[in-house]
C-alpha cells in the first residue's frame, strides 16, 4: 500500500473497476439483462458505520454489492461459491461468507468489511500481525482472513493452535502462508485482550 | 442465476401461504443461493424466512427444542446441548466451516441437498435434479456414494452430520403447512431413492420446518460422533457414526447407532444396537457388532471401501465413548 503522490493502488483500481461496472455490468450476472424483471428490492443498511441505501435486483451478493456499487474493493471475490472464504465480512457482528449472502436479506443489518476494522490510520493488531509475522504472499486471501479470524478471536475461539487451524479452514490460502497466518492470529490474539 | 420475486412473508401463516410449487424458503441460503448460482435450483419466488419467530432453544419438559431458524454455530455452542447430548454438538462442530456454521439454519440443514457431483452440474443427467434423465454415477465415478439405500436411479449420499446425530436419537422434525402442524419422526422424514430420487423427504408442497424435537436421553450424555473424510476439516463425511450407549457396570444395557456418508439417507443401524445390548463393553463386543453393520450394503466401482470403513468408524467411536466414561 505505498503511496505515490496521493494515489494508491487502490483507489486507482476502484475508479476503473466502478467506472467499468456502471458502464457494462448489470449486477447479479451475465445473463441477468434477458430475462423477466421481478421487481427491485431497496435496502437499508449500516456499512462500515455509515447508513447506505440501495435498491438492486434480489439476486445481488453482498459481495457484488461492496464491491462494485460501494467501491469497497477489500473484500474479494475468490470461488464465489462459499469455499474459499476470500469474501468473510461481519453482518451484525458475526462472520459471513458475502458471497453466498443476498444483499435483499440484509434490511438493517450492520455490516463490517476489511475498510472498516481500522482505526483511523491506526491499523488493526491483526492487520500489523499479518504484517509482522509474513501471514500473506499474494494478499488476494488476506482480506478474508484478517475478518474470519478477528471473529474467531471475538468469539473466544482462537485458544489453541489447534482450534485456530479448525476455525479458520474455510479460509483458504493457495500461496500456504498458513503458519505465518496461525503465528499472526497468535500475536493478535494477545494484543486484543 | 435465474430471476426471481423476493419476497419477505411476515409471519409463519404468510409465509406458508404464500409458498407453492415453484417457491423456495431462504434461511441461511447456505444451500440455497449456492445452487441457484449454479442453476441446480430456479425457484422463481424466493421467500425470506429469516424474520420469522422460530428461533431459540428449550429444554423445559426434558428433550430439547430447537427453532428451525437457530444457527449451527449457536446451538454447538449452547452449554445444555453440549451437556445432554455431545453427539450433537460434535456432529455440527464437524460440519462445514466457521463462517458456514455461522450462517446456516438448523432446519436448512436438514434440508440441503446431496453433494453428488453429476447432480450439481447441469451439464450433466441426473435423475434427482432432471427426472428420468439418468444417473451418470452409478457407471461413473462413485468413490464417495452410498452402499446402503441405493436404487438403479441414484446412489447419492445425504451429506448432513447433524441429521445423522438427531436420527440417532430419535428426533422429530415438526412441519407447517396450509392445513395445520404435524410432527414426523426424522427418521422416516427422509425418503430411499427408489424410482424417484427427485422425491428426497415428506414434505408437502408449500411445507416449513418449523422445529426439531429432541426427545428426552438422560444417557445421551454418554455419546460421540466421529466423522472421517479426505481432509482434517471443512469437508463432507466419507464415514460418520453416531453412538450412545448406557451402561449398567460394563454392560450395555441401552444402545443407539446411526452412520453417516454410507446411506442415500442418514442410517440407523438397529442391528448393530441389539448386538451390542446384554454384553460387556470390550473391543470384541464392538468389532463384533460393527460386523453386522455391513450386511445389505451394496458397494459401486469405486466405493467398495466403505463397509470396510464403516465398521472401522463405528469401532473407533465406540472406544471414544468409553474414554468418557
Amino acid at each position: 500500500m505505498t503511496q505515490h503522490e496521493g494515489i494508491t493502488r487502490r483507489g486507482l483500481l476502484g475508479m476503473v473497476g466502478t467506472a467499468a461496472a456502471a458502464a457494462t455490468v448489470p449486477l447479479g450476472g451475465g445473463s441477468a439483462a434477458a430475462q423477466p424483471d421481478t421487481g427491485e428490492v431497496t435496502v437499508r443498511m449500516t456499512v462500515n458505520g455509515t447508513a447506505t441505501s440501495l435498491t438492486a435486483d434480489p439476486r445481488v451478493t453482498l459481495l457484488d454489492a461492496v464491491r462494485e456499487r460501494l467501491g469497497l474493493t477489500g473484500t474479494k471475490k475468490g470461488c464465489d461459491r462459499g469455499q474459499c472464504g476470500a469474501c468473510t465480512v461481519h453482518v451484525d457482528g458475526r462472520r459471513v461468507v458475502s458471497c453466498l449472502t443476498l444483499l435483499a436479506t440484509l434490511d438493517g443489518a450492520s455490516v463490517t468489511t476489511i475498510e472498516g476494522l481500522a482505526d483511523g490510520d491506526r491499523p488493526h493488531p491483526l492487520q500489523r500481525a499479518f504484517v509482522d509475522q509474513d501471514g500473506l504472499q499474494c494478499g488476494f486471501c488476506t482480506p478474508g482472513q484478517i475478518m474470519s479470524a478477528a471473529a474467531v478471536i471475538a468469539e473466544g475461539r482462537a485458544r489453541t493452535d489447534d482450534e485456530i487451524r479448525e476455525q479458520m479452514s474455510g479460509n483458504i490460502c493457495r500461496c500456504s502462508a498458513y503458519p505465518g497466518i496461525l503465528a499472526a492470529i497468535r500475536q493478535a490474539r494477545t494484543e486484543m485482550r | 442465476m435465474r430471476s426471481y420475486a423476493f419476497e419477505r412473508p411476515g409471519t409463519v401463516t404468510d409465509a406458508v401461504r404464500r409458498a407453492g410449487s415453484g417457491s423456495a424458503f431462504l434461511a441461511g441460503g447456505t444451500t440455497l443461493v449456492d445452487l441457484m448460482k449454479l442453476e441446480v435450483m430456479t425457484p422463481d419466488r424466493v421467500l425470506d424466512i429469516n424474520r420469522l419467530p422460530l428461533r431459540g432453544l428449550d429444554t423445559t419438559g426434558g428433550g430439547l427444542r430447537i427453532g428451525a431458524l437457530e444457527r449451527m454455530s449457536d446451538v454447538a455452542a449452547d452449554p445444555r446441548v453440549r451437556r445432554a447430548y455431545p453427539v450433537l454438538g460434535q456432529a455440527l462442530d464437524l460440519s462445514a466451516s466457521g463462517q458456514l456454521r455461522t450462517m446456516a439454519s438448523i432446519g436448512g440443514n436438514l434440508l440441503q441437498r446431496t453433494r453428488c457431483g453429476y447432480f450439481r452440474d447441469v451439464s450433466t443427467p441426473c435423475n434427482k435434479r432432471l427426472p428420468g434423465s439418468g444417473c451418470p454415477a452409478i457407471g461413473g465415478e462413485n468413490r464417495t456414494h452410498a452402499v446402503l439405500g441405493a436404487s438403479g436411479s441414484c446412489a447419492a449420499t445425504h451429506p448432513s452430520d447433524l441429521a445423522v446425530a438427531l436420527v440417532a436419537l430419535d428426533a422429530k422434525v415438526r412441519l407447517q403447512g396450509r392445513e395445520g402442524a404435524r410432527t414426523v419422526d426424522l427418521r422416516d422424514f427422509y425418503l430411499l431413492p427408489g424410482d424417484t430420487p427427485h422425491l428426497e423427504h415428506d414434505l408437502r408442497p408449500g411445507e416449513l420446518v418449523t422445529e426439531v424435537v429432541v426427545p428426552a436421553l438422560p444417557w445421551a450424555r454418554r455419546s460421540t460422533y466421529v466423522k472421517i473424510r479426505d481432509r482434517r476439516s471443512f469437508e463432507f463425511a466419507l464415514s460418520s457414526a453416531a453412538v450412545a450407549v448406557r451402561l449398567d457396570g460394563d454392560t450395555i444395557v441401552e444402545a443407539r447407532v446411526a452412520v453417516g456418508g454410507m446411506g442415500t439417507r442418514p442410517w440407523r443401524l438397529t442391528a448393530v444396537e441389539r448386538a451390542l445390548v446384554g454384553r460387556r463393553a470390550t473391543e470384541e463386543t464392538y468389532v463384533a457388532a460393527a460386523a453386522t453393520a455391513v450386511e445389505g450394503t451394496r458397494p459401486l466401482r469405486h466405493n467398495a471401501y466403505k463397509p470396510e470403513l464403516m465398521k472401522r468408524t463405528l469401532v473407533r467411536a465406540l472406544l471414544e465413548l468409553e474414554q468418557t466414561r
